[in-house]
């Protein structure tokens, strides 16, 4: 990710479809696991540790949006839901049947996927804006079912509080803790996803969003790869959905509702369609920007105004900047982030020499 | 170019974050922090442009007059635009800036929180809003409603009907008109045991989200269902909504009563102004009106500094609570101080400085709550005022009623789970 080449002199499928296309890439992960396992953990105070799972959380959903809208070319609107659907599924295992949290999370997914891929189905026939409107309907069907479905609930407060999750005696319940447990999931989520893409499912998906019609007659089962596109987008959707609950210790109806959707859209255009690189960028800048954004006003805010106006100004400065940083950004680059990271790049790599 | 454009806006960005200073100012001495979170953008931003300045200016008053046992109280207010994962940055970093006491905002913001402000042993309070149950101190030690929970303004309700409809219920219809929601549901078991008990007839009208269209309902209470009495559970627009369809369709306003988010002079005036809803019955967890010697007292602060008034002021609902929300987090502080002679208070002592506070009523603004280690909620006192020549009118004094129906879903939630 981070490495500069030098020209392209690949002559094998192999070596351009490879996991670590320089060796330097594998010096390149290997120094940020170590800055993302050790050094930010053991020397960030713990708030700043609380955003970065907040970052990872959305990481994983963003992923898995990504596959569907940016790799497939499936609109989906639907995305807090099928989270939702994960994480109602885990708490009512973990406080029903007292299960452990690595079965949770697996039902969550598996759960998740199941439902996504039933939303998914009139994909077959329609797409764009309409299907975006069909999974916006499977959206608001799975928020009101676990809003009156108390066997779902667990009661007409939609909250089920779970327990922290244990590893061995362990429990995790510092954010430090939860930091080195989401990041894992992270981990597990990005390795994933990159090798899904590069594989032959990876390659169907963009076979049927760069021209479906196409995809069918050259032998990709349409009904087949949608469906599994919905299923497998769904199924981290669902993780994100119960990594959130047991970050939390609670899953709320509240927290699922149809703005997180357009959080996780939003997230991925900022970021780039169709780049992992870009939902990871996206998941970062939708979150971090607002709290960005207030450090500044705190900072600087006082030199113009009174105390009582900044308090007033901050949040309501923080929507219309944060509104007019995303115009600004897909201005520059529509693409998202990840063109842009691209761009400079690309810049250094033959500088000081433009073009 | 483009490059270098872009490159320069990356740079521009990462150097104002980086600029920014951590505003690590930790809990210097002689300064306890009260973290504060707010929604002035958000869904609920109708409540919290006049609820979180009110919060403010209550805790200047204090520091204006010495502080609270020689300590400074700052409160360190984070908006979160009523979402979850900012209210989430904005817990930790009231944690860590060392906050001793939370006024968190928001029913999903508060279940989010219960389980970090517990093992953290930091309270945090909910007036008006999250969980009737966590009114259970032994079962959630450091959550605190301090006002009516849903159950208790359900009950107050029916009471109140009760008086209405000359004392005696049998055979009464009563409408419950709710938003379609976790909250606007929760209060529906206790209602439904009281009419058990009381022999009245109950029936549920759900509005759905964003609950702008409830012509049908109120019709269907007014004309079909026929309602001698109508308890509404509404949020945000839909209470304005409610009066105009009443109003539409000729059922009197003095037969509703609205639970506390449908009762403020903003709900009114979205309704048509006061003239429009005179009649209606609206019930509060803190006194309405400007006239309270802690009001006084404030508007006297901002005379002294060559102020104005803020205009906020004039929304007295919304106002006062947020002095009440105030008032109660620094009594709670102040018994805490007084507790611990000299030390530096922690969230656990704050828990107790709460569980201490007892008839304290800030000239008749705070209803004479008594909090307990078991009962955090503190008696679940309401007041009902009335719509009445342009202006509410107090036509009850605080009261609770059937509490041993709440006290027994209270005990039975705790058992469930």
């Amino acid at each position: 990710v981070f490495h500069r080449e030098c020209g392209v002199f690949k002559t094998t499928y192999e070596a351009d479809m490879a996991f670590y296309p320089l060796p330097v890439a594998r010096w390149a992960a290997a120094v940020l696991a170590v800055i993302f396992f050790l050094v930010l953990p053991l020397t960030l105070h713990e708030y700043y540790l609380s955003v970065a799972n907040l970052v990872w959380v959305a990481v994983i959903g963003a992923l898995g949006l990504n596959i569907l809208v940016g790799y497939t070319g499936q609109v989906s609107i639907g995305h807090g839901a099928f989270m939702s659907v994960g994480a109602y599924t885990a708490a009512n295992l973990a406080t029903r049947l007292d299960s452990p949290w690595p079965v949770n999370l697996l039902a969550g997914g598996l759960m998740a996927a199941a439902v996504g891929a039933i939303v998914g189905i009139p994909s077959l026939r329609i797409k764009g804006l309409y299907l975006a409107i069909a999974t916006l309907a499977g959206q608001l069907i799975i928020e009101w079912t676990i809003n009156h479905v108390t066997f779902i609930s667990g009661g007409v407060q939609a909250s089920i509080e779970v327990p922290r999750p244990r590893l061995g005696a362990m429990v995790l319940d510092s954010q430090r803790d939860m930091y080195y447990f989401l990041l894992v999931f992270v981990v597990l989520a990005i390795v994933g996803t990159m090798n899904l893409v590069r594989s032959r499912v990876g390659r169907a998906f963009i076979a049927i969003r760069d021209q479906d019609i196409a995809a069918e007659i050259i032998g990709i089962n349409i009904f087949r790869y949608k469906l599994l596109a919905f299923a497998i987008s769904s199924f981290y959707a669902g993780v994100t959905g119960v990594l959130y609950t047991y970050f939390l210790g609670i899953a709320n109806y509240e927290q699922f509702q149809i703005g997180v959707s357009i959080d996780y859209l939003a997230m991925i255009i900022i970021g780039g369609l169709g780049s992992v690189l870009g939902s990871i960028f996206g998941a970062i800048f939708v979150t971090l920007l607002p709290i960005a954004i207030r450090y500044s006003m705190e900072a600087f805010g006082g030199i113009f105004f009174s105390q009582a106006t900044v308090l007033n100004l901050i949040p309501n400065l923080r929507l219309v900047l944060f509104g007019a940083l995303i115009i600004a950004f897909l201005i520059v680059e529509p693409e998202g982030l990840n063109r842009l990271w691209r761009n400079i790049r690309s810049y250094f790599r033959v500088w000081p020499f433009a073009y | 170019m483009r490059q270098v454009l872009a490159i320069l806006t990356v740079l521009g960005l990462g150097a104002s974050s980086a600029l920014a200073p951590g505003a690590a100012h930790a809990q210097s001495k002689g300064e306890i922090v009260i973290g504060v979170q707010c929604d002035r953008t958000g869904p609920t931003s109708i409540v919290g442009v006049v609820l979180c300045p009110a919060f403010h200016d209550y805790v200047s008053l204090v520091n204006a007059k010495g502080g609270v046992e020689g300590y400074r109280i700052k409160a360190i207010e984070i908006d979160h635009e009523y979402k979850v994962p900012p209210a989430v940055e904005s817990y930790e970093r009231h944690k860590k800036e060392g906050a001793v006491t939370m006024a968190v905002y928001g029913t999903p913001q508060i279940y989010a929180l219960t389980a970090k402000l517990t093992e953290d042993r930091i309270p945090g309070t909910s007036p008006g809003f999250g969980s009737a149950a966590a009114a259970d101190g032994a079962r959630y030690p450091y959550i605190f409603p301090i006002a009516a929970t849903y159950w208790s303004q359900g009950a107050a309700a029916v009471d109140f009907a009760k008086k209405q409809l000359a004392g005696s219920l049998k055979g009464k219809k009563i409408a419950y008109i709710f938003y379609d929601n976790p909250a606007g549901r929760e209060p529906i078991e206790v209602l439904e045991s009281i009419a058990e008990k009381e022999g009245f007839q109950l029936k549920t009208f759900a509005v759905p989200p964003p609950g702008v269209e409830m012509g049908a309902q109120v019709l269907d209470i007014a004309q079909r269902y026929r309602a001698d009495f109508v308890i509404a559970h509404l949020f945000g627009g839909a209470p304005s909504v409610s009066i105009k369809e009443f109003k539409r369709v000729g059922y009197p306003l003095r037969k509703v009563v609205s639970f506390v988010w449908g009762a403020a002079e903003a709900n009114i005036e979205g309704a048509g102004g006061f003239p429009a809803a005179e009649g209606y019955y609206a019930m509060q967890f803190a006194g309405v009106g400007t006239d309270y010697p802690v009001l006084n007292e404030i508007r006297e602060m901002y005379k002294k500094e060559g102020k104005e008034p803020p205009k906020g002021m004039a929304s007295t609902v919304f106002y006062n609570r947020g002095v009440l929300i105030a008032a109660l987090h620094v009594e709670a502080i102040r018994n805490a101080v007084k507790a611990k002679a000299g030390g530096k208070i922690t969230g656990a002592d704050a828990k107790a400085g709460f569980e201490k506070i007892s008839n304290f009523t800030l000239g008749g603004l705070v209803p004479p709550l008594k909090i307990t280690a078991t009962d955090h909620e503190g008696g679940g006192l309401v007041q009902i005022w009335q719509v009445k020549d342009g202006k509410f009118v107090k036509v009850t004094d605080w009261f609770a009623a059937y509490q041993d129906v709440v006290a027994k879903h209270i005990k039975d939630h705790g058992a469930k789970k």
